[in-house]
């Protein structure tokens, strides 16, 4: 608890470029950059591949090979191959690990809508795209959903060990403190990612309220 | 007018879903397609608005190939009911309803006045509307799928198997309610079922297709009833199909006598077996054995003209007297049909129709 | 003496049993008994608790909404807050793996379970099984495939995220990483990645094998 206090009651870690804010709002920003390119990757290629039913076993293939790449050990190649001039041999492999959950999701999601719906949708005269996003996207949305919280888990974690390899973000407090037996650095960024953790978190169950039909969110409810 | 011109469906390995089926549904009727599974009755319905497109012949649509038109276009101007009626989950009902006329690009407003007055028309109360799909029965449900097939005005309707997942209580219910809208509308209804009885109910026409995809007749339910082309038919109609054949007899001429009804109270004369005994303004109480010991006992009521042959023989059947009573639209005693009487109007019935070509097999 | 750096072979075949700590032998041993263990824990805690939760209903929700939180946390931060009470030991790391594998399988279990039809239960009680007998001969074997597909996804991710624990020293295969990062030299990277991949197809195909030994009806139905 004393390390709390030491941490959070520093005035030095309130302010500059290594301060909280600082750091904050640089993990948020690297979260935030993976997960949109990922989500601009994964369901457009989920949606058509859902849609079209072609492909679907290299996306089941691929993301179980995905959750066998260690993080870490792809952080450190992709850093050793090109180099720490910019951020991008560690958001690549951010981007990398975060695709495979939302396209698996939200390949599942369109491929499991009921038939009879794709079916009465043809029936009463929509187009295929008409058919995609007015009635497969709004109803397979709460799996697309899943697909992104899962992934933003994964990248609000990914981005944390990502400051071992001297990505910025509120990992540093942990590594450098670790680093140089500061612990209650370590301590305090700890809490700090957990906190962070858990509004993502809280964020994708506000959103899933709002955006997904109470007609269809009712049966995740029984489920 | 609905026309197939020597239409087959092959699929690529081979399989034949429908072949060379030329017939015609005609406008402002019902058509029902009946037969056993694998007889192509849903690939015919489905080949009409395109969701299956046929290998050879044609399909016209009031003398235009449906192939020329594109499909959205075509499909949006055929309304289209479903098994499970195949609502979307994520609307409300009345935005179910609402889907084709939107997509005609109607108003939101106008739109929404259309489904309102089709939620009522199909049976089902006004504060339904901004309920989900999932919190409706599935009879509920059945109904909505045909508000939302009838919310553009279509004046033609395909239905596949719309009643076959819903208990039979509901069904009947259904099925009454959907002659009592098409007395109203009007429309060319091409309708599919696995169930004869459903066929001869709603068709004004039935075909009934054999597996392989072959038409084996064609023909109004009363025909087909009681003239079935071959043994396929013959069997597929079932046994009791000389029972059902009977709804189709009208009682018209049937004889009422008027000397079997006494009013309560009644100590004449008591030479007959059996005495309907009547309110003074004239409604059934019961009937009571010709000795005054005992009763009422039951009594079956059918409507003269109204009613078919069969009703009137069920309600003969249900009381011991062996006699149906006949009432007015008020249920007012009018006469009764003696068993006599219901036998000679059988017979009469049996002898109208042409003798079968072969011999009946069964205990017909 | 040293005539260029040395090929992957080269590196491997130098430093697969060194004698000393380190070894890649003993970091494959390491990173299995630091896997495994939350496989197994996990399974074994998840199964009362799952069972639990479909018994009493209401414990479900709040069992599930409170691992899905503890799901969401990130593994790093747990570890380093973790050493305050269990030190830079294995436990560091199993511990929070167990409690990862738990949010996947415990609701893997209640679906499981739920998946065995009314009718097969019905028949089971009619047939005069004891609740025990019924849950062990017809519930849980019915169960099996869906939580074998669970144990799965438990034992790849686990596998996989061992290697985090280098960063407080105890990352089994994933001291690979940290030591090429710190000296910088790619043979180790390559070797700790296609190992921790191997060792997790292995686990997998294992469990596959293991689903088709007990549950063969599931092929079966396939099949026919």
């Amino acid at each position: 608890m004393t390390w709390l206090g030491d941490f959070f009651g520093d005035p030095a870690n309130w302010s500059g470029p290594g301060g909280i804010p600082m750091r904050l709002l640089e993990h948020l920003e690297f979260s935030v950059l993976a997960l949109l390119l990922a989500a601009l990757v994964a369901i457009p290629l989920g949606l058509l591949i859902g849609h079209t039913g072609r492909g679907g076993l290299v996306v089941v293939v691929s993301a179980n090979l995905s959750r066998a790449l260690p993080t870490l050990g792809l952080l450190v190649m992709f850093v050793l191959l090109l180099g720490t001039a910019s951020i991008w041999p560690v958001i690549i492999p951010l981007v990398l690990l975060s695709v495979p959950p939302i396209l698996v999701n939200t390949f599942e999601g369109i491929r499991g809508v009921d038939p009879e719906l794709r079916d009465a949708a043809y029936g009463m005269g929509l187009r295929g795209g008409q058919v995609l996003g007015r009635v497969l996207v709004p109803v397979a949305l709460p799996l697309i959903l899943l697909g992104l919280r899962l992934s933003a888990i994964q990248v609000v974690a990914t981005t944390t060990v990502a400051a071992y390899t001297g990505l910025g973000g509120l990992g540093r407090f942990v590594i450098d403190g670790f680093a140089t037996k500061d612990y209650a650095s370590v301590v305090g960024g700890s809490v700090l990612i957990v906190l962070f953790a858990l509004v993502v978190q809280l964020g994708f169950t506000l959103a899933q309220r709002v955006t997904v039909s109470p007609g269809v969110s009712r049966r995740l409810k029984t489920r | 007018m609905i026309t197939f011109d020597a239409v087959t469906k092959r699929y690529p390995d081979g399989t034949v879903a429908v072949d060379d089926l030329t017939l015609e549904a005609p406008t402002g009727e019902i058509t029902v397609f009946v037969g056993p599974s694998g007889c192509g009755k849903t690939t015919s319905l489905r080949m009409i608005n395109r969701m299956i497109d046929a290998t050879e012949g044609s399909i016209l649509l009031d003398g235009r190939p449906v192939r020329e038109i594109d499909p959205p276009t075509l499909r949006r101007g055929i309304g289209y009911v479903i098994q499970q009626a195949g609502l979307f989950p994520h609307k409300n009902i009345v935005d179910n309803i609402a889907t084709v006329p939107r997509l005609l690009g109607w108003d939101r407003r106008k739109a929404r006045d259309r489904a309102m007055q089709l939620l009522e028309r199909v049976g089902l109360e006004p504060g339904m509307a901004e309920r989900y799909p999932f919190q409706l029965s599935g009879g509920q449900q059945q109904r909505v799928g045909v508000a939302r097939a009838l919310a553009a005005d279509p004046p033609v309707l395909l239905m596949d198997e719309p009643f076959s997942a819903v208990d039979p209580v509901v069904r009947t219910s259904l099925q009454d309610e959907l002659l009592r809208l098409q007395a109203e509308l009007h429309k060319t209804i091409v309708f599919v079922t696995h169930d004869i009885d459903e066929a001869i109910k709603l068709g004004d026409r039935v075909a009934v297709l054999r597996v392989g995809g072959r038409l084996a007749q064609l023909a109004d339910p009363e025909t087909l009833l009681a003239q079935p082309a071959d043994d396929f038919v013959r069997e597929f109609l079932g046994h009791d199909r000389g029972i059902r054949r009977l709804q189709f007899v009208p009682t018209d001429g049937l004889p009422l006598r008027s000397g079997l009804t006494v009013p309560e109270g009644y100590d004449g004369d008591r030479s007959e077996p059996w005495l309907l005994t009547v309110t003074p303004d004239g409604r059934p109480v019961g009937w009571v054995p010709g000795d005054g010991k005992g009763g009422p006992e039951p009594f079956g009521t059918f409507r003269p003209g109204l009613d078919s042959m069969r009703a009137a023989l069920d309600a003969a059947l249900l009381s011991p007297s062996g006699c149906a009573v006949a009432v007015d639209d008020d249920g007012r005693v009018l006469g009764v049909a003696t068993r006599d009487d219901l036998d000679a109007a059988l017979t009469g019935a049996v002898d109208g129709g042409r003798p079968p070509a072969r011999p009946e097999r069964g205990h017909e | 003496m040293n005539d260029g750096p040395p090929t992957i072979w080269e590196w491997v075949a130098r430093n697969w049993d060194t004698g000393r700590v380190g070894s890649i032998k003993d970091l494959l041993g390491d990173h299995l008994v630091m896997s495994l263990v939350p496989i197994v824990a996990g399974l074994v805690l998840a199964l009362p608790l799952g069972l639990a939760s479909v018994r009493w209903r209401w414990l479900y929700q709040p069992t599930a909404g409170l691992f899905n939180v503890i799901y969401a946390l990130p593994s790093l931060p747990v570890f380093m807050l973790l050493i305050s009470v269990t030190g830079l030991s294995k436990t560091t790391v199993i511990i929070p793996l167990t409690f990862y594998a738990m949010a996947v399988l415990i609701p893997a279990v209640v679906d499981g379970l739920g998946s065995v039809p009314d009718h097969v239960r019905q028949s089971a009680v009619a047939m005069g099984f004891t609740p025990l007998r019924r849950l062990v001969r017809v519930e849980l074997p019915i169960a099996t495939p869906v939580v074998l597909a669970g144990l799965r996804v438990v034992a790849v991710s686990s596998i996989s995220l061992v290697s985090v624990g280098a960063l407080i020293g105890q990352g089994g295969l994933g001291m690979l990483f940290t030591r090429a990062y710190q000296n910088p030299f790619m043979p180790p990277v390559v070797v700790g990645i296609v190992l921790i991949v191997a060792l997790a197809l292995v686990a997998d195909g294992l469990l596959v094998l293991a689903q088709r030994l007990l549950t063969p009806w599931v092929r079966a139905r396939r099949a026919s």
